[in-house]
Protein backbone atom coordinates (compact mmCIF):
# COMPACT_ATOMS: atom_id res chain seq x y z
CA UNK A 1 0.00 0.00 0.00
CA UNK A 2 2.95 2.59 0.40
CA UNK A 3 3.44 5.26 -2.35
CA UNK A 4 0.45 4.34 -4.16
CA UNK A 5 -1.70 6.80 -2.12
CA UNK A 6 -1.26 10.42 -3.07
CA UNK A 7 -0.89 11.64 0.34
CA UNK A 8 1.37 8.67 1.78
CA UNK A 9 4.68 8.73 2.29
CA UNK A 10 6.52 7.86 -1.38
CA UNK A 11 9.85 5.67 -1.73
CA UNK A 12 10.58 8.11 -4.83
CA UNK A 13 11.41 11.22 -3.42
CA UNK A 14 14.70 11.21 -3.26
CA UNK A 15 14.87 10.12 -6.61
CA UNK A 16 13.35 12.88 -8.63
CA UNK A 17 14.99 16.28 -9.38
CA UNK A 18 14.38 19.45 -7.74
CA UNK A 19 10.71 19.96 -9.55
CA UNK A 20 9.94 23.09 -10.44
CA UNK A 21 6.25 24.00 -11.04
CA UNK A 22 6.16 24.10 -14.91
CA UNK A 23 3.34 26.13 -16.17
CA UNK A 24 1.88 26.64 -19.39
CA UNK A 25 2.38 30.08 -20.50
CA UNK A 26 -0.32 31.87 -21.57
CA UNK A 27 -1.23 33.34 -24.75
CA UNK A 28 0.50 36.74 -25.56
CA UNK A 29 -2.83 38.60 -26.27
CA UNK A 30 -4.06 37.76 -22.91
CA UNK A 31 -1.26 38.53 -21.21
CA UNK A 32 -1.52 41.51 -22.66
CA UNK A 33 -5.06 42.21 -21.56
CA UNK A 34 -4.57 40.77 -17.99
CA UNK A 35 -0.76 40.86 -16.10
CA UNK A 36 -1.73 38.19 -13.92
CA UNK A 37 -3.16 34.60 -15.83
CA UNK A 38 -5.17 32.18 -13.64
CA UNK A 39 -4.01 29.29 -12.57
CA UNK A 40 -5.52 25.79 -11.64
CA UNK A 41 -4.11 24.61 -8.54
CA UNK A 42 -4.33 20.84 -7.57
CA UNK A 43 -4.35 19.91 -4.30
CA UNK A 44 -2.86 17.10 -2.19
CA UNK A 45 -5.19 14.42 -0.21
CA UNK A 46 -4.93 11.35 1.10
CA UNK A 47 -7.29 9.35 -0.89
CA UNK A 48 -6.57 10.01 -4.40
CA UNK A 49 -3.96 7.36 -5.89
CA UNK A 50 -0.58 8.51 -7.57
CA UNK A 51 -1.52 6.27 -10.73
CA UNK A 52 -5.15 7.92 -10.60
CA UNK A 53 -3.85 11.36 -10.50
CA UNK A 54 -1.45 10.39 -13.23
CA UNK A 55 -3.61 9.04 -15.48
CA UNK A 56 -6.61 12.27 -14.79
CA UNK A 57 -3.87 14.62 -16.04
CA UNK A 58 -2.86 12.96 -18.62
CA UNK A 59 -6.48 12.36 -19.80
CA UNK A 60 -8.12 15.89 -19.24
CA UNK A 61 -4.90 18.13 -20.26
CA UNK A 62 -3.01 15.23 -22.89
CA UNK A 63 0.07 15.27 -21.13
CA UNK A 64 3.20 13.35 -21.90
CA UNK A 65 3.55 10.24 -18.73
CA UNK A 66 6.31 12.13 -17.90
CA UNK A 67 5.27 15.41 -17.22
CA UNK A 68 1.75 14.38 -15.51
CA UNK A 69 3.83 12.00 -13.62
CA UNK A 70 5.93 15.15 -12.59
CA UNK A 71 3.00 17.37 -11.46
CA UNK A 72 1.64 14.57 -9.45
CA UNK A 73 4.88 14.32 -7.47
CA UNK A 74 4.58 17.80 -6.68
CA UNK A 75 1.14 17.82 -6.08
CA UNK A 76 2.24 14.79 -3.05
CA UNK A 77 5.93 16.43 -2.27
CA UNK A 78 4.96 19.99 -2.07
CA UNK A 79 1.40 19.94 -0.95
CA UNK A 80 0.01 21.47 -4.31
CA UNK A 81 1.15 22.06 -7.80
CA UNK A 82 -0.44 24.17 -10.55
CA UNK A 83 -1.49 22.08 -13.01
CA UNK A 84 -2.66 24.58 -16.27
CA UNK A 85 -3.14 28.05 -16.52
CA UNK A 86 -4.78 30.58 -19.25
CA UNK A 87 -7.98 32.69 -18.87
CA UNK A 88 -10.34 32.74 -16.62
CA UNK A 89 -12.62 31.00 -18.70
CA UNK A 90 -10.58 28.52 -19.20
CA UNK A 91 -8.89 27.32 -15.99
CA UNK A 92 -12.82 27.75 -14.38
CA UNK A 93 -13.57 24.85 -17.17
CA UNK A 94 -10.52 22.44 -16.22
CA UNK A 95 -11.41 22.95 -12.23
CA UNK A 96 -14.56 21.92 -13.69
CA UNK A 97 -13.38 18.40 -14.99
CA UNK A 98 -11.14 18.01 -12.10
CA UNK A 99 -13.75 18.08 -9.94
CA UNK A 100 -15.35 15.33 -12.08
CA UNK A 101 -12.65 13.20 -11.78
CA UNK A 102 -12.55 13.76 -8.01
CA UNK A 103 -9.47 15.73 -7.60
CA UNK A 104 -8.95 18.62 -5.39
CA UNK A 105 -8.62 21.68 -7.51
CA UNK A 106 -9.22 25.20 -7.17
CA UNK A 107 -8.81 28.26 -9.37
CA UNK A 108 -6.54 31.52 -8.51
CA UNK A 109 -4.51 34.26 -9.81
CA UNK A 110 -1.28 33.39 -10.77
CA UNK A 111 0.92 34.73 -8.15
CA UNK B 1 -11.69 -10.47 -8.23
CA UNK B 2 -8.67 -11.18 -9.46
CA UNK B 3 -7.62 -8.39 -11.55
CA UNK B 4 -8.35 -6.68 -14.52
CA UNK B 5 -7.30 -7.78 -18.21
CA UNK B 6 -7.30 -5.71 -21.40
CA UNK B 7 -7.63 -7.00 -24.47
CA UNK B 8 -9.24 -5.78 -27.52
CA UNK B 9 -9.93 -2.36 -26.36
CA UNK B 10 -11.88 -4.01 -23.38
CA UNK B 11 -11.21 -4.78 -20.03
CA UNK B 12 -12.32 -7.42 -18.04
CA UNK B 13 -12.92 -8.92 -14.57
CA UNK B 14 -14.67 -11.42 -12.33
CA UNK B 15 -16.32 -10.63 -9.72
CA UNK B 16 -17.67 -12.85 -6.56
CA UNK B 17 -21.30 -11.98 -5.92
CA UNK B 18 -19.88 -10.40 -2.20
CA UNK B 19 -17.98 -8.15 -4.40
CA UNK B 20 -20.55 -7.26 -6.47
CA UNK B 21 -23.19 -6.46 -3.71
CA UNK B 22 -19.79 -4.23 -1.91
CA UNK B 23 -19.77 -2.33 -5.20
CA UNK B 24 -23.14 -2.07 -6.44
CA UNK B 25 -24.44 -1.23 -2.55
CA UNK B 26 -21.37 1.27 -2.29
CA UNK B 27 -22.15 3.15 -5.46
CA UNK B 28 -25.92 3.28 -5.24
CA UNK B 29 -25.45 5.20 -2.08
CA UNK B 30 -23.28 7.89 -3.72
CA UNK B 31 -25.64 7.80 -6.42
CA UNK B 32 -28.59 8.07 -3.71
CA UNK B 33 -26.80 11.25 -2.03
CA UNK B 34 -26.30 13.30 -5.58
CA UNK B 35 -29.89 13.08 -6.05
CA UNK B 36 -31.10 14.10 -2.93
CA UNK B 37 -28.60 17.30 -3.42
CA UNK B 38 -30.08 17.84 -7.05
CA UNK B 39 -33.23 17.57 -5.12
CA UNK B 40 -32.11 20.93 -3.24
CA UNK B 41 -31.43 22.67 -6.33
CA UNK B 42 -33.89 26.29 -6.62
CA UNK B 43 -36.33 26.11 -9.28
CA UNK B 44 -37.82 29.27 -10.75
CA UNK B 45 -39.52 30.68 -13.42
CA UNK B 46 -36.35 31.96 -15.13
CA UNK B 47 -34.66 28.32 -14.92
CA UNK B 48 -37.76 27.23 -16.35
CA UNK B 49 -37.72 29.68 -19.38
CA UNK B 50 -34.44 29.67 -20.05
CA UNK B 51 -33.20 26.04 -19.08
CA UNK B 52 -30.36 27.22 -17.60
CA UNK B 53 -29.97 25.39 -14.59
CA UNK B 54 -28.64 26.60 -11.34
CA UNK B 55 -27.42 24.61 -8.35
CA UNK B 56 -27.26 26.17 -4.30
CA UNK B 57 -25.04 28.73 -4.09
CA UNK B 58 -23.94 27.43 -0.49
CA UNK B 59 -21.73 23.98 0.10
CA UNK B 60 -23.54 21.04 1.44
CA UNK B 61 -23.01 20.75 4.95
CA UNK B 62 -22.71 16.63 5.10
CA UNK B 63 -18.81 16.98 4.59
CA UNK B 64 -18.94 13.65 3.26
CA UNK B 65 -20.89 15.43 0.27
CA UNK B 66 -18.66 18.18 0.04
CA UNK B 67 -15.94 16.28 -0.26
CA UNK B 68 -17.55 15.40 -3.97
CA UNK B 69 -18.44 18.55 -4.78
CA UNK B 70 -15.54 20.68 -3.61
CA UNK B 71 -15.33 24.95 -3.86
CA UNK B 72 -13.76 26.29 -6.89
CA UNK B 73 -11.71 28.68 -4.57
CA UNK B 74 -9.42 28.58 -1.52
CA UNK B 75 -7.59 30.74 1.26
CA UNK B 76 -3.89 30.05 1.32
CA UNK B 77 -3.65 26.99 3.86
CA UNK B 78 -0.52 28.78 5.18
CA UNK B 79 -1.12 32.52 5.37
CA UNK B 80 -4.96 32.19 5.28
CA UNK B 81 -4.88 35.01 2.36
CA UNK B 82 -8.06 34.94 0.56
CA UNK B 83 -9.33 37.55 -2.28
CA UNK B 84 -12.29 38.79 -0.75
CA UNK B 85 -13.67 39.02 -4.47
CA UNK B 86 -13.03 35.24 -4.92
CA UNK B 87 -14.13 34.27 -2.27
CA UNK B 88 -17.34 36.21 -2.98
CA UNK B 89 -17.50 34.71 -6.50
CA UNK B 90 -17.41 31.12 -5.05
CA UNK B 91 -21.14 30.30 -4.51
CA UNK B 92 -22.25 32.11 -7.97
CA UNK B 93 -19.06 29.43 -9.29
CA UNK B 94 -20.84 26.56 -7.38
CA UNK B 95 -24.71 27.99 -8.41
CA UNK B 96 -22.89 27.52 -12.10
CA UNK B 97 -20.97 24.38 -12.21
CA UNK B 98 -22.97 21.83 -9.50
CA UNK B 99 -25.70 20.99 -11.55
CA UNK B 100 -23.28 19.93 -14.17
CA UNK B 101 -21.11 17.95 -12.17
CA UNK B 102 -24.17 16.37 -10.22
CA UNK B 103 -24.89 15.19 -13.46
CA UNK B 104 -21.28 13.56 -14.25
CA UNK B 105 -20.84 11.91 -10.89
CA UNK B 106 -24.74 10.49 -11.27
CA UNK B 107 -23.87 9.22 -14.99
CA UNK B 108 -20.92 7.34 -13.66
CA UNK B 109 -23.01 5.70 -10.43
CA UNK B 110 -25.40 4.59 -13.22
CA UNK B 111 -22.43 3.05 -16.08
CA UNK B 112 -21.37 0.70 -12.83
CA UNK B 113 -24.85 -0.15 -11.40
CA UNK B 114 -25.69 -0.78 -15.49
CA UNK B 115 -22.33 -2.91 -15.90
CA UNK B 116 -21.74 -4.75 -12.25
CA UNK B 117 -24.04 -7.59 -12.69
CA UNK B 118 -26.07 -7.89 -9.01
CA UNK B 119 -24.96 -11.95 -8.59
CA UNK B 120 -21.75 -11.52 -9.71
CA UNK B 121 -19.89 -13.13 -12.47
CA UNK B 122 -17.77 -11.49 -15.42
CA UNK B 123 -17.72 -7.13 -16.12
CA UNK B 124 -16.88 -6.18 -19.10
CA UNK B 125 -16.26 -2.92 -20.03
CA UNK B 126 -15.17 -0.33 -22.91
CA UNK B 127 -12.38 1.59 -22.44
CA UNK B 128 -15.35 4.90 -22.13
CA UNK B 129 -17.04 2.78 -19.42
CA UNK B 130 -14.05 2.00 -17.50
CA UNK B 131 -12.97 5.54 -17.07
CA UNK B 132 -16.58 5.91 -15.52
CA UNK B 133 -15.77 2.92 -13.25
CA UNK B 134 -12.73 4.90 -12.16
CA UNK B 135 -14.28 7.61 -11.27
CA UNK B 136 -16.99 5.95 -9.67
CA UNK B 137 -14.64 3.69 -7.03
CA UNK B 138 -13.17 6.80 -6.91
CA UNK B 139 -15.97 9.26 -5.46
CA UNK B 140 -16.72 5.89 -2.93
CA UNK B 141 -13.28 6.28 -1.69
CA UNK B 142 -13.43 9.97 -1.61
CA UNK B 143 -16.59 9.34 0.56
CA UNK B 144 -15.15 6.31 2.56
CA UNK B 145 -12.01 8.28 3.07
CA UNK B 146 -13.70 11.35 4.62
CA UNK B 147 -15.97 9.18 6.70
CA UNK B 148 -13.01 7.04 8.09
CA UNK B 149 -11.16 10.28 8.38
CA UNK B 150 -8.75 8.41 6.34
CA UNK B 151 -5.16 10.63 6.63
CA UNK B 152 -1.19 9.93 5.97
CA UNK B 153 -0.89 8.32 9.48
CA UNK B 154 -3.83 5.86 9.04
CA UNK B 155 -2.17 2.07 9.57
CA UNK B 156 -2.85 -0.36 7.26
CA UNK B 157 -4.84 -2.46 9.55
CA UNK B 158 -6.72 -0.89 12.31
CA UNK B 159 -7.11 -2.45 16.30
CA UNK B 160 -9.66 -5.27 16.80
CA UNK B 161 -11.99 -3.26 18.63
CA UNK B 162 -12.31 -0.34 16.36
CA UNK B 163 -16.02 -0.12 14.42
CA UNK B 164 -13.89 1.32 11.37
CA UNK B 165 -12.01 -1.76 11.13
CA UNK B 166 -14.41 -3.20 8.37
CA UNK B 167 -14.82 -0.04 6.53
CA UNK B 168 -11.64 0.42 5.90
CA UNK B 169 -10.69 -3.20 4.89
CA UNK B 170 -13.79 -2.28 2.11
CA UNK B 171 -11.89 1.13 1.32
CA UNK B 172 -8.55 -0.57 1.13
CA UNK B 173 -10.03 -3.07 -1.25
CA UNK B 174 -11.75 -0.57 -3.54
CA UNK B 175 -8.41 0.94 -3.75
CA UNK B 176 -7.02 -1.90 -5.24
CA UNK B 177 -9.63 -2.45 -7.40
CA UNK B 178 -9.10 1.33 -8.42
CA UNK B 179 -5.35 1.18 -9.32
CA UNK B 180 -5.39 -2.34 -11.02
CA UNK B 181 -7.77 -1.00 -13.41
CA UNK B 182 -5.78 2.23 -13.99
CA UNK B 183 -2.21 0.48 -14.47
CA UNK B 184 -4.56 -1.82 -16.76
CA UNK B 185 -5.77 1.17 -18.66
CA UNK B 186 -2.19 2.80 -18.47
CA UNK B 187 -0.44 -0.38 -20.28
Amino acid sequence: MVGILLGAPCENDGMTSPAEVERVQPQPEEAAFEDRPWVTVVWNDPVNLMSYVTYVLQKIFGYSKDHATKLMLDVHNKGKAAVSSGSKEKVEADVAKLHAAGLWATMQKDS
Amino acid sequence: MNGWTRKNGHLRAEFAPQEAAVIRGLVGQIKDMLAARADEAPVDELTELTGIRTGPATPPEDRVLGRLLPDFYRSDPETGESDEEETGAAGAMRSLHEPELLELKTGVAATVLETCPPEGGTVKLTEEQADSWMSAINDVRLALGTALDIDEDMPDELPEDDLRREHLNVYQWLTWVQDNLVEAMSS
